[in-house]
């Protein structure tokens, strides 16, 4: 992938949990269904609003609960191309970067507002936001996770390494 | 230097004779679980396909339906379906459903032994750490990779010793303890790391209790919920059919944990997580007079097994839920069903009013049978209480203890069940 990526963000705000993100009455619901929920009992509008490429944006322990996949499974069907928390919990920053979604953990997180336009850098491990002209440190992502990103996420890994 | 419970048990996995927490190893998978919510349906079934790809060992792979069952709309019912064919499809004896939660089937069946490295997809996995297993849950592109390859990589977690000692007083239960240390330690307090569970308290529990406590470590963000091998452990698993001998585990004396908390069952009360976040925690008798319930549940892989639906039908005995109110109770597996049923705790609660549904799921997560209305209020023997958790983001969600339920159920109220004694 690009080391860089470029979009609005979606800023939310602490424990953000997966019944939040992927409400649990419409996890029998296919992810194109189910995605129109996503973060439905926050901001109703999110799902239908979102424009590819946004960047969502969230305090302390972000994807906390349910091990569900549904959550950055919807995310990511809704073309979110990063997110950025304060920090994460361990299944849901693991099942993002499963998927192919860069995840970064940026202390400053709470500067940033709704609307801003960032610009994260993966390698260096930092977030300018061009809407206010500031920088963050934010964790960098090591070659290796790097390139299962630029695979497509462990699946699209797997496939390469068996040429299917 | 010794090592923890973590620690020995990734050191196997990963065919080391020591590792340390904060070492990446890459680990053989001892048994893989699955569910119908999070299994083939999400990412695995299309994607094995797509790899032209076989499961590694299919002994080594638990499937169990239990989300969905019984099915409450025909999207589910499909599930279910595929779920069954596609386990059928892969050679995958171990398939069951209908049965109950899959953390309770798993450890009902001998799939989760002592020094077993367990994953599986759901958060609740680490119940199995009351057997001392490594038990962990992953998402299902994770699953896929390890149904293919028998692998995965993991970070060997530090670890955060919680020391129970004293006598839990009457009224006062294992759910109560499992509170209590979730909001001393905070719900994102033990993210990355192991928990073990250790002292006199702990060690008078049995098996029922501590499941309820490792059950819910991962309302704290921890990877596993571990306790030491004993001899609680090894007749259970007897129980079970299991013959043994069984590894035993505890942490070295010389091992490096990463903080120690100590708590005293004697001093404690009975407790609630109040809407809408598991830590937000205070005592049962501290909530407002006057806090109306809806709905009390008893169930789930927390809190639905023999002894929480014993004590919750003592309490029950000669007693009422109150007029307006409903006790929905869900045991936790058809074996539990069928105990309780023959002792009578069935009947009990069954006279008090309460309503008695299949083994399931459901209710804890708002799949069916149980789903809120706007503006109820739950109490539950459940281990979340997340805004929506039950299918409708203006209810509200109070979790506590079977008895803590029971009692609530009759006066109306989110009530302390010393009451009640």
């Amino acid at each position: 992938m690009q080391n860089t990526r470029k979009g609005q963000a979606y800023v939310f705000g602490d424990n953000i949990n997966t019944d939040i993100i992927a409400p649990p009455q419409y996890m029998e619901l296919p992810v194109e269904d189910g995605a129109k929920y996503t973060m439905e009992s926050v901001d109703p509008s999110f799902a239908s609003s979102v424009k590819p490429g946004g960047i969502f944006v969230a305090g302390n322990n972000l994807g906390s609960g349910s091990s569900r996949e549904t959550a950055p499974l919807s995310l990511r069907y809704l073309q979110i191309g990063a997110l950025v928390a304060q920090s994460f919990a361990r299944i849901f920053y693991r099942n993002a970067i499963n998927l192919g979604m860069p995840a970064v953990e940026c202390p400053e997180a709470k500067k940033i507002k709704s609307g801003d336009l960032l610009e994260i850098d993966f390698v260096a491990g930092s977030i300018h936001n061009l809407t206010r002209n500031e920088t963050y440190g934010c964790t960098n992502l090591p070659a290796h996770i790097l390139q299962l990103i630029q695979d497509g996420g462990l699946i699209g890994q797997l496939r390469k390494q068996r040429g299917k | 230097m010794g090592m923890t419970i973590s620690e020995k048990i990734l050191a196997g996995a990963s065919g080391q004779s020591s590792v340390k927490a904060g070492d990446i190893v890459s680990v053989d998978v001892d048994v893989a679980m699955l569910d119908d919510i999070l299994g083939p349906r999400v990412e695995i079934a299309e994607h094995m396909t797509a790899l032209d790809a076989q499961i590694w060992d299919p002994d080594k792979v638990v499937v169990i339906s239990d989300h969905f069952t019984p099915p409450a709309t025909s999207k589910q019912a499909e599930i279910v379906k595929f779920t069954r064919e596609w386990s059928e499809r892969y050679g995958v004896r171990n398939y069951y459903e209908f049965i109950g939660p899959c953390h309770q089937i798993m450890v009902e069946k001998g799939h989760v032994l002592p020094g077993a490295l367990v994953l599986g997809t759901d958060s609740h996995t680490c119940m199995g750490g009351a057997l001392s297993a490594f038990a962990s849950g992953v998402g299902s592109t994770e699953m896929l990779g390890i149904l293919v390859t028998g692998k995965t990589w993991l970070k060997v977690p530090e670890t955060i010793k919680i020391v129970w000692k004293g006598k839990l007083p009457d009224g006062v239960m294992a759910k109560d303890m499992s509170l209590a240390t979730i909001k001393k330690i905070r719900h994102a307090g033990a993210t990355y790391m192991s928990v073990e569970y250790v002292g006199p308290a702990i060690d008078a529990l049995g098996m029922d209790e501590r499941f309820c406590i490792t059950n819910m470590a991962v309302e704290m963000g921890a990877k596993a919920g571990l306790m030491n091998t004993d001899a609680t452990v090894e007749n259970y698993l007897h129980g079970q059919g299991l013959p043994g001998p069984f590894k035993r585990l505890q942490s070295d004396v010389d091992a490096s944990f990463r903080e120690t908390f100590e708590f005293d069952a004697t001093e404690l009360e009975p407790l609630v997580s109040c809407p809408h976040e598991v830590d937000n925690v205070c005592a049962a008798g501290e909530v407002p007079k006057g806090t109306r319930i809806d709905q009390a549940y008893l169930g789930s892989c927390t809190g639905g097994r023999y002894t929480d639906l014993a004590m919750a039908a003592k309490l029950l005995k000669g007693r009422k839920v109150r007029n307006g109110r409903r006790l929905l109770v869900s045991p936790s597996s058809k074996s539990i069903w069928e105990q309780a049923a023959q002792d009578g705790v069935l009947q009990t609660l069954s006279e008090a009013g309460a309503i008695i549904l299949a083994p399931t799921c459901g209710v804890c997560v708002a799949q069916h049978s149980g789903i809120l209305a706007d503006g109820e209020t739950c109490i539950s023997s459940t281990n979340r209480n997340f805004l929506g958790r039950m299918g409708n983001k203006k209810s509200f969600v109070y979790l506590g203890s079977p008895l803590t339920v029971a009692a609530s159920a009759v006066t109306g109220e989110i009530t302390d069940p010393r009451e009640f004694l």
